[in-house]
């Protein structure tokens, strides 16, 4: 499973993030909610886990009086009329990891809610106080704003507000103004259609007879870390970030290159031509037209690898003195 | 795009940052536009000169005369070989989601550029001139900024050598003092002789020129060039920039820097023909990075516009006009072997070789291409557009 509701709270805690917490019995609905919470001087949140037609999926995290319409939002993230509806029930428990009745905004903290789109009231800007769930419907805790940027800051989100009644036109010369929200990855579970990526059917039946095309495989080449598609489910739901260095991966490319091309070279013209002297032959060909299709993919995974030291380096946390 | 009453002058072909146009209809007269622009012509010795000062073979695109224009860059390449470096400048105007080829070129020669010369980097994305002359909102031109920061990254640049960045995230500090000190420099009357503004242009665009100025100034990146004010800089970039660096040259002694140089390209031929032009309404008029195999062989058999004869009979006689075909030059930009380009060249000219034939060929070059590019696409994740980005040392910049 994700994140859980203790692990957040101690979190929340490291941070010096100032919240109250109220236990209560499971509730699934704001108004539930209101019964235990509702006069402890805070305002309470709906929560809407929502999705487009190309399987992007946003929450939208609003005070419990704001009205929120979908076709104005869906016209304003640029989706056009119809385009957002109450994402399916069981997307709830694959992405959020959160049971029905608790989508949050602290539900971000899981990796597989990683291209989930958040939008912020701006309202909760101007109440002391605002209630969410703390990955779980038995308990609601409280703070302010300021604290919820800073847990969202503290795991690489952008807290940012929206005036979520707003009903601004869009049109030819009015940019949809939250364009800027609708994730630019789509999130596809296993169980839903999804289009394969082009990338992995379109190259092999180009067989070119030039000894510089290196991509004359038969063989289907994986991109080195293909984050398009949340595909596997991890045994133990920590999922990297981002796709890993993976030095075998790499290997298995350059080879998968260098043998292509191998077996390009040597056929029964080139033994006739060259005789004992093929190999010198095909290891010097190898080398010129390899090396600059090698040296792209080391790159690759040099960039990966620094990415990698890049966001750990970001996100550790200093000694304590 | 936008009318310069005062700039253009009718009989003339036009080439700003936001305009390119031959005279009547017809092909850029480079030559001429060497002569008006005051830059040099980059010649065969400095093809060799790169050659030995890199113990590399030059990049295909100076071997066939794709960058053809350059400003100091023999300085460049004295100073380099007393073993003063340099670094590299280049940059985007985000103005749109997908990339096509000719948006890729300066990106790819700038990439063997950091390769053969161990040089580091930095790349503006402009995204605060497309909010200003596209009309687009902020946060889409940031949106779109990191976006075409994928395809930037995708073409192979080291990250740990590379600092790209977008004016709304950068401009600031140390890049603002001296964008005010090359504004200083600049009187408005200045401005509009070179860009052609009129009273109509909003504010924004006429302090716009500072902005893409200053990243030739080595001070304008404290995090990186500390100490270093003395690194030279080098811009490599389509030859419609030029007003842009002219400004910039004219401006840096009086603020005591080094002048930036310059290293040009063509313009990129639209599929339909030079006097074509590129759209991207039309995406018939160009090879997008975001295009399928099929798409590529559909747009080069249908829309690729040819020098060959109506007729088999007509072109086994007169052979194909080069000097219009555009597979032959595309493939002129993307095939690298010397001894094939020249084999079909003449084959194809003589009239022995068929369009198809030349298609054909161009078809595989560029799927080849557009894969290759897809796959490192995608490999770029938002965490590695965020590292790329982030102000940061680049403490092995020149090894």
């Amino acid at each position: 499973m994700g994140y859980s509701k203790d692990q957040l709270l101690v979190r929340l805690k490291e941070l010096q993030i100032d919240f109250s917490q109220y236990e209560h019995p499971v509730v699934l609905t704001v108004e539930a909610q209101a019964k235990y919470v509702g006069n402890m001087g805070g305002a309470l949140s709906k929560n809407l886990f929502l999705k487009d037609k190309k399987n992007r999926y946003y929450i939208v995290s609003a005070l419990g009086d704001t009205k929120v319409d979908l076709k104005v939002l869906s016209q304003r993230l640029g989706l056009g009329k119809g385009g957002l509806r109450m994402a399916p029930e069981e997307t709830l428990v694959e992405i959020l990891q959160v049971p029905l009745g608790c989508v949050t905004p602290f539900a971000v903290v899981n990796e597989s809610a990683r291209h989930v789109s958040l939008l912020l009231d701006q309202g909760f800007r101007t109440h002391e106080r605002c209630f969410f769930h703390p990955l779980s419907n038995d308990m609601s805790i409280s703070l302010d704003a300021c604290g919820l940027d800073n847990f969202l800051k503290s795991i690489g989100r952008d807290p940012s507000y929206v005036d979520l009644e707003a009903n601004p036109p869009v049109g030819k010369d009015q940019p949809p103004d939250l364009a800027a929200y609708v994730p630019s990855v789509s999130t596809v579970l296993p169980d839903l259609p999804e289009k394969a990526p082009s990338s992995q059917n379109s190259i092999g039946n180009h067989v070119s007879a030039a000894i510089n095309s290196a991509a004359v495989t038969a063989k289907v080449v994986k991109p080195a870390g293909n984050v398009q598609n949340v595909k596997e489910k991890s045994v133990n739901g920590v999922r990297p970030l981002f796709p890993a260095a993976d030095v075998g991966k790499f290997v298995e490319q350059l080879l998968d290159r260098a043998s292509a091309l191998l077996l390009s070279e040597i056929s029964e013209d080139s033994i006739k031509q060259h005789g004992g002297q093929l190999g010198a032959e095909v290891a010097n060909n190898i080398k010129k037209c390899l090396r600059e299709d090698l040296k792209n993919l080391a790159t690759i995974f040099k960039n990966t690898a620094y990415t990698e030291g890049f966001y750990t380096g970001t996100h550790y946390q200093p000694k304590r003195l | 795009m936008e009318k310069k009453e005062g700039y253009l002058q009718e009989e003339e072909q036009v080439v700003n940052p936001w305009e390119v146009s031959a005279k009547d209809g017809g092909k850029i007269d480079y030559d001429k536009l060497i002569d008006k622009f005051g830059c040099q012509r980059l010649d065969q010795s400095f093809v060799d000169r790169v050659q030995r000062l890199t113990s590399r073979p030059p990049h295909v695109f100076l071997r066939r005369g794709v960058f053809f224009a350059h400003r100091d860059l023999n300085e460049i390449l004295d100073a380099y070989e007393r073993g003063d470096k340099f670094y590299l400048y280049t940059g985007r105007g985000p103005s749109s989601e997908a990339l096509h080829l000719g948006h890729l070129i300066p990106f790819m020669f700038t990439k063997y550029l950091q390769d053969a010369f161990k040089v580091p980097l930095v790349i503006q994305l402009t995204d605060d001139e497309k909010c200003m002359w596209k009309n687009l909102s902020v946060e889409e031109s940031q949106r779109l900024a990191r976006e075409n920061a994928k395809d930037i990254i995708a073409c192979g640049f080291d990250i740990s050598k590379t600092f790209i960045f977008s004016d709304f995230d950068y401009v600031g500090g140390a890049f603002y003092k001296n964008m005010v000190k090359v504004a200083k420099c600049v009187t408005y009357n200045k401005v509009v002789g070179i860009f052609g503004f009129t009273g109509e242009d909003h504010i924004g665009k006429v302090s716009f020129p500072p902005v893409q100025a200053v990243p030739s100034f080595p001070s304008s990146f404290p995090h990186l060039f500390s100490g270093k004010d003395d690194l030279r800089c080098l811009i490599p970039c389509a030859i419609d920039q030029d007003p842009y660096f002219r400004m910039t040259r004219d401006v840096a002694p009086r603020i005591g820097y080094h002048k930036p140089a310059l290293i040009e390209s063509l313009f990129f031929p639209a599929l339909q023909g030079e006097t074509g032009k590129m759209s991207a309404s039309d995406p018939n008029s160009a090879i997008y990075v975001t295009d399928s195999a099929k798409d590529i062989k559909n747009k080069v058999n249908k829309h690729a516009f040819t020098g060959g004869q109506e007729s088999i009979e007509k072109h086994r006689q007169y052979g194909a006009n080069l000097e219009v075909d555009i597979p032959i030059k595309y493939l002129n930009f993307f095939l690298e072997d010397d001894a094939e380009l020249e084999h079909i060249k003449k084959e194809y000219g003589a009239g022995r070789m068929l369009t198809g034939e030349v298609k054909k060929r161009l078809i595989e070059v560029l799927t080849e291409l557009v894969e290759r590019h897809r796959r490192a696409r995608a490999a770029v994740t938002d965490e590695m557009v965020d590292a790329f980005m982030a102000v940061r040392p680049l403490p092995n910049m020149f090894d």
